[in-house]
C-alpha cells in the first residue's frame, strides 16, 4: 500500500510541473471514522435528516479539514522521503457532500534552486471541475 | 459600520484559553490515517504522525451537555454570535517540527481576529484563532491559524 515513487531532483522542476493527482469516494464508513477520531460531533455530518431538514443540505457534508487533509497527502505522496511541507494555506469555498468524487492535484508555481523551496498550487475539486478547496504550500526538497 | 459586531463581541478579540498537554500515541495516529485513507506506511504503522495529526489531538473535548443542538460544542474563547450556522473557512498551518509517538505537546489557542462581510445570502461573521503547539522542550512545533464562517 505504501507510495514508491522516484527521487526528485529541484533540479529537473520546473513552474507549471503537475503533481501526480488522486480520486477519493468517501463513504458513510470513513464520514464516520473520519469525525470519530476528531471527536467531532457536528451533525451535519452523520446525521442524514438533521443535514437535510434543519440545515438545508442535500447531503451529509464532508468535513472542511478532511479535504485539507487530502491536499497535504497529494504533496506527501510527491515528496515521499525528498522533502517535506513546511506550510500550507487553503480554504474550503463549496461544500461537498456524501456520495462525490472528489480529486486532488496541483502545480508548481515557484522555485527557488538556493533554499530548495518550492510553491505549489494544490487543490481539491469536484466532479463538474470545480475548485472546492484551493491551497497554496511551501515545501522543501532535501535532496 | 458592522451591523452585527457589537463592543461586547470584539471584546473577546485577543483572549487566550488555557493551555492543554496532550500525548501523542501511536493508536491514535493509526486511527486517524486510517479514516483519512493515508497510504503511507509510516503513518499507517503509527511511526510519526502525519500533518495535519494537531487537528484531531486538540480537539475539544466537552461534556456532551456542551454540546450545542447542531452537535457543535460551546467555545469558551468564543463570544455568543448572532449567527448560528458554522461552515469550515481554512487553515494555514506551518510545520516546524515532525511529531513521533511519545511526544507531549501544548497548544494554546488565541482569538485573534472577528470580522465581518457580506455573503450572497446575507451577513457572514468571520473569526480567526491562532493555536500555537510546543514540544516540553518549549519549541514551537505546529503554528495553526484557522478561519470559521458562521451564516
Amino acid at each position: 500500500m505504501d507510495i514508491k515513487k522516484k527521487s526528485i531532483s529541484i533540479e529537473q522542476l520546473s513552474v507549471g510541473y503537475e503533481l501526480p493527482g488522486r480520486s477519493f469516494c468517501p463513504d458513510s464508513k470513513q464520514l464516520f471514522l473520519y469525525n470519530a477520531s476528531l471527536w467531532n460531533a457536528h451533525r451535519i455530518h452523520f446525521d442524514y435528516p438533521y443535514a437535510k431538514e434543519v440545515e438545508g443540505y442535500p447531503e451529509l457534508v464532508l468535513a472542511g479539514p478532511l479535504l485539507g487533509d487530502w491536499m497535504h497527502q497529494c504533496l506527501e505522496e510527491w515528496l515521499g522521503v525528498d522533502g517535506r511541507i513546511k506550510s500550507i494555506d487553503y480554504s474550503n469555498r463549496i461544500a461537498s457532500y456524501l456520495g462525490e468524487t472528489l480529486y486532488s492535484g496541483g502545480s508548481i508555481t515557484a522555485i527557488d534552486l538556493e533554499t530548495k523551496e518550492i510553491i505549489i498550487d494544490v487543490f481539491i475539486k469536484n466532479a463538474k471541475d470545480e475548485v472546492v478547496s484551493p491551497g497554496t504550500a511551501a515545501v522543501e526538497i532535501s535532496s | 459600520m458592522s451591523k452585527l459586531l457589537t463592543q461586547k463581541i470584539m471584546s473577546f478579540v485577543g483572549k487566550k484559553s488555557d493551555s492543554k498537554r496532550e500525548l501523542v500515541t501511536r493508536r491514535d495516529i493509526r486511527k486517524y490515517s486510517i479514516a483519512t485513507g493515508n497510504r503511507q506506511e509510516k503513518y499507517l504503522r503509527g511511526d510519526m504522525a502525519p500533518p495535519m495529526f494537531h487537528v484531531p489531538l486538540f480537539w475539544e473535548l466537552v461534556p456532551i451537555e456542551e454540546l450545542e443542538p447542531d452537535g457543535v460544542f460551546i467555545d469558551k474563547l468564543l463570544p455568543k454570535f448572532p449567527l448560528k450556522r458554522q461552515m469550515a473557512g481554512g487553515l494555514k498551518i506551518d510545520y516546524l517540527k515532525d511529531v513521533f509517538p511519545g511526544d507531549w505537546l501544548t497548544a494554546t489557542r488565541t482569538l485573534s481576529a472577528i470580522y465581518e462581510k457580506e455573503g450572497r445570502s446575507g451577513p457572514l461573521i468571520f473569526y480567526e484563532i491562532v493555536t500555537d503547539i510546543l514540544n516540553d522542550a518549549n519549541d514551537l512545533v505546529i503554528r495553526e491559524q484557522i478561519t470559521r464562517i458562521l451564516r
